[in-house]
């Protein structure tokens, strides 16, 4: 017990001189979370179009105030339909909606159909279908206004503003810690080998047990606290709700926090090199809880041994975690089977890391 | 054999891709101090940590008698980022010493390794000499029994190397053993007994005194042994168009001063050197050769002062670690050098062919650089250099870690090199080499100290050899 506690000071003291680990646990989790709370957003607002209107009957105009009000288009308003198309070719405009000459007169015709063509832009498939929808909507809903016997009231639970930054950012902290934990720990032990400190640390009675307690220890501790940098600020500089309870939040976050860092420990002892260690945890730690978490990219709408793949990747269960804890509440349900997925990744880590670590070079 | 604490008996050990040691039987006799001596890749490292069970035998046993070991690895296994004191209680803690013990014991560390001014200061900004005393200070504190360490002399100024020679003497009279593994020569003649290894097998085991015998000296003895030494010819040299000679300088250093931020690598550097002339750079690492050394070749930006190097464009240059490209086969090396230094069509064709004759690289033309034996390294890496017959050479460290025998073929190449006119600027750490040397300059704690032939330096400070004027002359600069 003395040497971990003189490993831990040691690490201590390491930590205070090279401000990189600082730097990793502070300063990493605050760029990336200013970049993902700010530079990443799926809400389409304001998108741009063009609306070529051939006809000026008040109806018309009607739709086209409807098309103004709604938040989510920026419109461009012309007769001449090749312009339009110019523009949406320079990119300037994501689609168009023409309202052709005989509109309103079809309109008045009970035996005739009016007709409304929208064109939105494919290249951009995302925003293509939000073209489509949301001009679908706006169209219905001025339908229902003008003839007054539909109303339709959209409700969405759990974020009702719609806001993918409530999504987004829990899901984030989960990236974020993955790169953390990994990073820390992968560099740390590297670092060791590179110096030839770890040869003179095994020639002493230190076990190997205790050498990798001596880094978990300290580095657990550094990453909770870039836990704590992360949800504060998820909380009152971004305003995502808070509805679960943070005694729940700290053991799912501890038992995530201790599978990255003994993977990182893994990493770190299987290459034995800074510059490696920390390419080899960018490619298995980060890149897979970015694309195979589930906190952008939807698992269900992945090809079926792709989702088989997710259940992997120990972020997933995190990133599920997190956005109930924050945006639902203390759902046991969906919580306790992630918690207990996640405590079983530590585990088979921790005796992975003994069988791998012997107190042998070479 | 009572009085052996270590018994090696007939180890093997095997990596992937070579034998580090083969069928070694060898002893370490108690209370003595027993030199482990081999070029670089000899298996010395390995066989200390075979010793260590840092590294597990893959054939045969050890039998280590010793309760305590005490190990100082290569790069002495100090954290850099601690203090001192830090560094020493971090392994007296991890060593179980108690701490009421531990003042007492810190005391007298500190007073045996003079380290007792520095306790706070950070152990990555001591001198090589002070660290190495720490490492020392580190392993010594839970008074092992045996000791073993791995090149402890490397690249340390002959002030510490002599220093820690002291200090091992008295450890010895303490009645610890002491297994001292050394590349030098002049180390390992003074050890009670000698380990000789060389690529993995024991050559040697005994008295240096047995081993001198019939011959002249401990280096004769030892050249012999590894297969006597090469012809006074080079036919690289040979090759090499005969420059007129001029004794005009070619090369000056004025004022040649480089600071890193707080830190002043080389201060106030002057010298000259004539066509045709070998000018050695002198000192221990980190005391700024290479430093002054790049800023001579172009490739790093004086602070202040000028570096000249007349015919610039006609320099060849062989870095430290030879700086091959290891991935690349020889053949492709060869090509890509001679390439660079603008050899094309058939006089490159010609050069290559001819250079892979005189160095006998035939065997190895497809083999990976990073592959070669050491000696074979240094010599393509030479050739390399040289393929585009410069008019000036500047040579870091090129004969560091390599056997007495390659090191002498190297130097006749040099000095064959030389009488064709060629212009050689190098620098070393070996002493002896210094003597081989036209002009030498010492360089210390980033001055110069002192600039001359090796006789003048020597009858200066009356002294009989480089080392002991080197001591003398750092001694004076205090």
């Amino acid at each position: 017990m003395n040497r971990v506690i003189a490993l831990i000071r040691k690490e201590i003291y390491q930590i205070i001189r090279d401000p990189s680990s600082l730097l990793i646990a502070v300063v990493l989790p605050a760029i990336l979370l200013f970049l993902y709370g700010y530079g990443v957003s799926l809400d389409a607002n304001k998108i741009k179009i063009g609306l070529v209107v051939q006809d000026s009957s008040p109806e018309v105009q009607s739709l086209i105030r409807a098309f103004k009000n709604t938040k989510y288009f920026d419109i461009t308003i012309s007769r001449n339909r090749q312009e339009i198309e110019k523009q949406i070719m320079a990119s300037h405009l994501r689609g168009m909606v023409v309202i052709p000459v005989d509109f309103s007169r079809r309109l008045v015709n009970p035996d005739d159909i009016s007709k409304i063509q929208v064109i939105a832009d494919g290249s951009e498939t995302n925003t293509a279908t939000f073209v489509q929808n949301y001009a679908r909507g706006v169209i219905l809903n001025w339908m229902g206004e003008e003839q007054g016997n539909i109303s339709i009231q959209p409700r969405y639970w759990f974020n009702p503003e719609l806001k993918s930054n409530y999504f987004l950012l829990p899901g984030s902290i989960a990236t974020i810690m993955t790169l953390i934990g990994t990073l820390l720990t992968s560099l740390v032990i590297a670092r060791e080998w590179e110096r030839g400190t770890m040869e003179a640390l095994m020639a002493t009675p230190v076990s190997m047990t205790e050498i990798i307690a001596g880094k978990l220890v300290p580095y657990f501790i550094l990453g909770m606290t870039s836990m704590s940098i992360c949800t504060l600020a998820a909380i009152f500089l971004f305003g995502v709700p808070f509805r679960g309870s943070f005694l729940l939040l700290v053991i799912i976050s501890a038992a995530f926090l201790t599978a990255a860092l003994e993977w990182g420990l893994l990493i770190s002892t299987a290459t034995k090199n800074q510059f490696l260690a920390s390419q080899v945890a960018l490619i298995t730690a980060y890149l897979p809880a970015f694309i195979l978490s589930g906190f952008v990219f939807e698992i269900k709408s992945m090809p079926g041994f792709i989702q088989f793949l997710t259940n992997f990747v120990p972020a997933k269960y995190f990133v599920s975690s997190l956005q109930t804890i924050f945006l639902a509440g203390d759902i046991y349900g969906v919580l306790l089977p992630n918690l207990a997925a996640m405590l079983l990744f530590a585990a088979f880590l921790f005796i992975l890391i003994l069988l791998k670590t012997k107190k042998r070079l070479g | 054999m009572a009085d052996n604490l270590v018994e090696i008996s007939n180890i093997t050990k095997k990596f992937a891709d070579n034998t580090a040691i083969n069928n070694v039987t060898a002893h370490i006799e108690k209370g003595k101090i027993t030199g482990l001596v081999g070029p670089d890749g000899a298996g010395k490292t390995t066989l200390i940590r075979l010793i260590t069970e840092l590294l597990a035998p893959s054939e045969g046993n050890i039998n280590v008698k010793a309760g305590d070991i005490g190990y100082m690895p290569q790069k002495f296994g100090l954290y850099e980022d601690l203090t001192v004191r830090q560094n020493l209680d971090l392994y007296a803690d991890l060593r179980g010493v108690p701490g009421k013990e531990r003042k007492k014991i810190f005391e007298q560390l500190l007073k045996f390794t003079s380290l007792a001014p520095f306790t706070k200061r950070l152990a990555g900004q001591l001198s090589g000499g002070m660290k190495q005393k720490l490492g020392l200070a580190c392993v010594l504190i839970n008074k092992p029994e045996l000791l073993l360490l791995d090149e402890p002399g490397v690249g340390v100024d002959p002030i510490s190397r002599w220093e820690l020679w002291s200090m091992v003497q008295e450890l010895l009279k303490e009645g610890i053993t002491v297994l001292w593994s050394t590349a030098y020569l002049n180390e390992a003649e003074q050890c009670d007994n000698v380990i000789l290894l060389d690529e993995g097998n024991l050559l040697f085991q005994g008295k240096p005194g047995d081993l001198t015998k019939g011959e002249t000296s401990f280096e004769e003895a030892f050249a012999s042994m590894l297969g006597g030494w090469p012809e006074d010819k080079s036919e690289l040299a040979d090759m090499m168009i005969t420059l007129p000679k001029t004794g005009k300088p070619i090369i000056e250093a004025r004022n040649l001063t480089k600071k890193y931020g707080d830190f002043t690598a080389s201060k106030d550097i002057n010298f000259s050197i004539k066509q045709g002339e070998i000018f050695g750079l002198l000192g221990p690492n980190g005391a700024g050769k290479t430093t002054i050394f790049k800023m001579m070749c172009g490739l790093v930006t004086p602070t202040s002062g000028e570096a000249v190097v007349k015919s610039r464009d006609k320099i060849g240059y062989m870095a430290q670690k030879f700086s091959l490209y290891d991935n690349l086969s020889v053949m492709q090396n060869l090509k890509f050098f001679s390439g660079i230094y603008g050899l094309k069509g058939k006089e490159q064709k010609d050069k290559i062919n001819k250079i892979i004759e005189i160095f006998n690289l035939k065997d190895y033309l497809n083999m990976h650089s990073s592959l070669l034996p050491l000696g074979y390294k240094q010599r393509l890496a030479l050739s390399c250099a040289v393929m585009h017959e410069p008019e000036v050479l500047f040579l870091d460290e090129p004969t560091s870690g390599i056997d007495p025998i390659t090191r002498r073929e190297f130097w006749t190449h040099i000095n064959r090199m030389v009488e064709k006119g060629v212009t050689i600027m190098v620098t070393t750490h070996f002493m002896d080499e210094a003597e081989l040397c036209d002009r030498i300059s010492l360089i210390y704690r980033s001055q110069s100290i002192a600039i001359g032939t090796p006789g003048e330096l020597k009858n200066m400070t009356k002294t009989q050899t480089m080392e002991d004027a080197f001591i003398e002359l750092v001694k004076r600069h205090e």
